[in-house]
């Protein structure tokens, strides 16, 4: 596809071997047991698991992290050791050590093809123990990279309180306290009760998704010049403080890989989910706020000046970027709406590489995408599921493209043959969400362009001998 | 179970890969799960790797599970040999494969029957081996392969070169400072006399394995890799083999005298005394460093050794042999080859500590307080915690440890390099003891953040303010030792004559 084909009407989907790197799941402890500050992440796995966390991890390793293995030896495949027994042995020895609110268990591919029966030891040992045990199947059988932190929050959904659990408790000024206080940022009760006016009078809403704290203040913050307040988060940053869920409440996702846990509020807490484009870029955002204001019935204002102004505080950056082209290789769900953003942004997009597509899931920022590039007169991306890291690399050398978007292993050879990279893992680490955040992606997207357009006329841009090309 | 937050080798699969991806056009592929291709991101990372990765996978999902991966990986191999053409295709079983236990042998003689290139299911259990045995191992593998397929063929060779030539055996991929190695033992086989008849793994291409037992002999640099070709080759074909690491002067020396002694064997006639005497009097500046009176300041000094068999045994010898530096223990992670190393290593150190625990090696640091610690990442990580300056010489790394710039470990250049890495690490020799002579300079807060001290004793405002006045890098062991003195005293409240008190009867 080029720019001078005629732009199709829908987007074009497609699936693909499957044939792709990305990171395993298991490494969404890294960033969790940083989020839940009372946790501890026990990873049930092998050497192969442990070795790709403490390389994946990188200096967070040294800092003590609040994650171990629990790695299985020889004895444990062939169930000559006691699964219960040994993992009371170290959960004891954790809550000795560190005595977590809570111990998540992260399955991994050998417990699943074992058949260990986590989600049935766990809840014998929790009330043995006396910790809560969260039991998490993120594996590389099953899911990619991201998809970690779904299956983590969904688990974790099931124990968020009801509102009755939490009457009795505040009564004991527990849970209710830390939840206020959380809420209202530690400010006194007066002035809570002042504020509690400024806000609609809307059905409750409780948000999901892992944010920095600083990126969680903003966005609540930018609901709350709406008069939208949030009830809650899950995750929040212990879990002694996860959110009240009660029958009936509003949920909103945060990021596009959260369809599992979306799924499990829906199904099993009877939540109502607002399905929006996600707050990724000042356009997000701005259609993230519209679309809560417009379930809760709220009227927005001032956000289309709001926009604007990011727009026009970015324009440095879209110098560089416009009319050039951007690659999605795909690793970790994100792709969809960063394109979205990027397009808006005057790029063009040939094609979004993406480990899994949940159509409903994504259905608002699907057609975000699409009308953005009807707004922008570019040709539809092509969407592919599950793709062929090799078959792309040589579309990627077809379409003669300005940027790629794509994983460690990819990304040196890639800029060793002239093609400009960005490391698509950055994107899940760094703060991009809400309007604030929006020159922070651009600062990622347009650095490889701007340094090498600061090296370009030492030519330089070809160091590998031709006979080496793939 | 095991409790495990850190490990020194990695799983089994890593180092088939890595014998793999060493060769020239040899692909790897593994029977694993997505995700499990980790490895190809540290290559391009730490080695900064210019070309693709030769390793795929091929990927083991629920629908795997359901039906056998046998059409997947089949298909997979004869895919890559169309794209790729390679020589060789390594199937990689991981721990999933492990348990999986599909035949795998089969899959590969179904798929080569189509290949263009070679195929071979890398012979390596997950539970039974670490990454350095399955690296060994399989460069074990590959040769047979090739020798007798050769000899199948009738095509191998025999026959010696004409002047005396090597094999240098079990360079490597994401080995520490293997690239750097590999140049100065080239040099140093030049310098000899000696052609370089084959390098293998890396850049090597598996035809030329077929001229193996041309070379007079193989040198085989390091304890981890390598060993069974060679005894394999001598096996076979009579090939003596050098296993001393030229690392450090001595060593290299030793290592140079039996290559001598192997050349001669076989009617070389060299000798290269005046040649070892020339290089270690004039050349490597590690035989005068060790008489300056730099390392006069050195005599005595505490130091612990960690790291895999090759380089914590090279490393023991060089500091108590070489530079008079007293080594309190020396340790290795490779526990399947532990006698090896007590043998090495046991006349120069106090201690021989085998462990794969991270956090026994820890305490084992704090507790015996060194001057300099000289280890992996995680003890370099240890070391800062304490505030002892750690030198690393031995994987696990990080990209720091591969750098641009010529730093073998190995042969004449690898001993300055060496001296130096020794030299800086102990708070610069001289300026350390100026410091304590004239009071120290350094007034920062002091923070205790010892692994295994515990500090629940008092310290009085004028304690503190002589603690502070000790130079930063020996504070954190004053202020242990005397904490201790105290403790043992029954004192509670530690005063500036506490400190000195203390510094009287232990010498802290
Ligand atoms: S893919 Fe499976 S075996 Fe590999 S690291 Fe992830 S959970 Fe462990």
């Amino acid at each position: 596809m080029t720019l001078a084909d005629a732009q199709p009407q829908a987007l074009d989907f497609e699936c693909e071997t499957g044939n792709y790197h990305t990171f395993c799941p298991i490494s969404c402890v890294a960033w969790l047991y940083q989020k839940i500050e009372d946790s501890f992440f026990l990873v049930i796995g092998t050497k192969t698991c442990g070795y790709f966390l403490q390389n994946a991890m990188g200096v967070m390793i040294f800092a003590e992290p609040r994650y171990a293995m629990a790695e299985l030896e020889e004895g444990d495949i062939s169930a000559k050791l006691n699964d219960y027994e040994e993992l009371k042995r170290l959960c004891m020895q954790i809550k000795r050590d560190r005595n977590p609110s809570v111990i998540v268990w992260i399955g991994t591919c050998t417990t699943e093809i074992i058949k260990m029966d986590l989600e049935g030891l766990a809840p014998r040992l929790e009330s043995e123990i006396d910790i809560p045990i969260v039991v998490a199947r993120a594996n590389g059988l099953d899911y990619a990279f991201t998809q970690g932190e779904d299956t983590v929050l969904a688990a974790m959904a099931h124990r968020c309180p009801k509102g009755s659990a939490v009457v009795e408790e505040s009564e004991k000024q527990e849970r209710g306290n830390a939840i206020t206080s959380l809420l209202n940022f530690g400010k006194k009760k007066e002035e809570v009760v002042a504020e509690e006016s400024e806000y609609h009078d809307h059905a409750p809403l409780v948000m999901f998704g892992s944010l920095p704290d600083p990126v969680v203040t903003q966005l609540t913050l930018e609901l709350k010049k709406q008069g939208i307040k949030v009830n809650g988060w899950l995750p929040a940053k212990r879990f002694t403080e996860l959110p009240v869920i009660d029958e009936g409440y509003y949920v909103a996702g945060v990021n596009p890989f959260l369809s599992r846990t979306a799924t499990t509020l829906m199904r099993r807490r009877k939540c109502k989910l607002i399905g929006a484009p996600f707050p990724i870029g000042p356009d997000g955002t701005r259609a993230w706020i519209e679309k809560i204001c417009s379930v809760l019935d709220v009227e927005p204002k001032g956000l289309e000046e709001r926009e604007a102004k990011i727009w026009a505080n970015l324009e440095d950056y879209l110098e560089i970027i416009r009319g050039k082209s951007v690659f999605f290789m795909g690793d970790n769900l994100l792709e969809v709406s960063l394109a979205r953003f990027l397009i808006r942004c005057g790029m063009t997009c040939p094609e979004i590489g993406i480990p899994y597509m949940d159509k409903r899931y994504q259905g608002a920022e699907l057609k975000f995408l699409e009308q953005t590039c009807i707004d922008m007169g570019v040709p539809m991306p092509k969407i592919v599921e599950k793709p062929d890291n090799y078959n792309q690399v040589q579309r990627i050398y077809e379409h003669d493209v300005d940027l790629v978007i794509t994983g460690m292993a990819h990304a040196n050879p890639l800029e060793a043959r002239g093609i400009n990279t960005k490391w698509s893992v950055e994107f899940t680490f760094a703060q991009i969400h809400g309007f604030t955040n929006a020159r922070d992606i651009l600062e990622l997207v347009t650095r490889p362009l701007r340094r090498n357009n600061s090296l370009k006329d030492l030519g330089w841009d070809k160091l590998v001998k031709e006979e080496a090309k793939v | 179970m095991k409790l495990a937050y850190w490990m020194y080798a990695g799983p089994a699969h890593i180092g088939t890969l890595r014998v793999a991806s060493s060769f020239k056009n040899v692909h790897g592929i593994m029977h694993a799960p997505l995700g499990d291709d980790y490895f190809n991101v540290m290559r391009s990372m730490l080695e900064r790797e210019r070309n693709f990765t030769p390793v795929t996978a091929s990927v083991v999902d629920r629908h795997v599970l359901a039906r056998g991966s046998q059409e997947k990986v089949v298909d997979n191999i004869t895919r890559k040999d169309e794209e790729e053409n390679p020589d060789l295709i390594v199937l990689t079983p991981t721990c999933t494969s492990s348990i999986l236990q599909e035949d795998l042998e089969n899959f590969v003689e179904r798929a080569s029957l189509s290949t263009q290139g070679d195929v071979l299911l890398a012979d390596v259990n997950h539970y039974r081996v670490n990454e350095l045995q399955a690296a060994d191992r399989t460069l074990d593998q590959i040769v047979q392969f090739y020798i007798q397929k050769a000899r199948k063929n009738g095509d191998l060779l025999e026959e010696k070169t004409a002047k005396p030539s090597v094999n240098i055996i079990g360079v490597s991929t994401l080995g520490f400072h293997n690239q750097h190695d590999c140049t100065e033992l080239k040099r140093l086989m030049a310098d000899l006399g000696i052609e370089v008849n084959e390098v293998i793994p890396e850049g090597a291409s598996v035809h030329n394995l077929k001229r193996l037992p041309q070379a007079w002999f193989n040198l085989i640099p390091y304890r981890e890799i390598g060993h069974m070709s060679a005894h394999y080759l001598e096996k076979e074909f009579g090939m003596p083999f050098v296993d001393i690491t030229p690392m450090g002067v001595v060593e290299t020396a030793r290592c140079i005298r039996k290559i001598q002694e192997v050349l001669n064997a076989q009617g070389a006639d060299v000798n290269y005394e005046e040649y070892i005497e020339n290089q270690t009097l004039h050349v490597s500046q590690a035989a005068w460093f060790s008489r300056s009176i730099d390392c006069q300041n050195l005599t005595g000094k505490k130091a612990v050794v960690y790291g895999d068999n090759t380089h914590a045994a090279a490393m023991t010898k060089i500091l108590a042999r070489e530079m008079g530096i007293h080594v309190v223990w020396a340790g290795t992670y490779c526990k399947y080859d532990q006698e090896w190393f007590r043998k090495e290593v046991s006349e120069y150190c106090d201690e021989v500590l085998i462990n794969e625990d991270h956090g026994a090696i820890g305490d084992a640091i704090a507790r015996v307080e060194p001057s300099a610690i000289f280890g992996t990442q995680m003890e370099r990580h240890v070391g800062k915690r304490l505030n002892i300056p750690c030198g690393v010489i031995a994987a696990p790394i990080h990209i720091q440890d591969f750098p641009i710039g010529y730093k073998p470990f190995l042969g004449y250049e690898g001993t300055n390099q060496v001296a130096d890495l020794v030299y800086n690490s102990f708070t610069l020799g001289m300026e350390d003891h100026l410091l304590e002579i004239f009071g120290g300079h350094d007034t920062k807060e002091v923070i205790t953040k010892g692994i295994s001290a515990d500090s629940d004793l008092g310290w009085s405002a004028d304690g503190q303010a002589e603690l502070n006045k000790i130079p930063g890098f020996v504070r954190g062991k004053v202020k242990r030792n005397t904490e201790k003195f105290a403790r043992e005293r029954n004192i509670t409240e530690i005063t500036a004559e506490v400190l000195y008190a203390a510094k009287e009867a232990v010498g802290a």
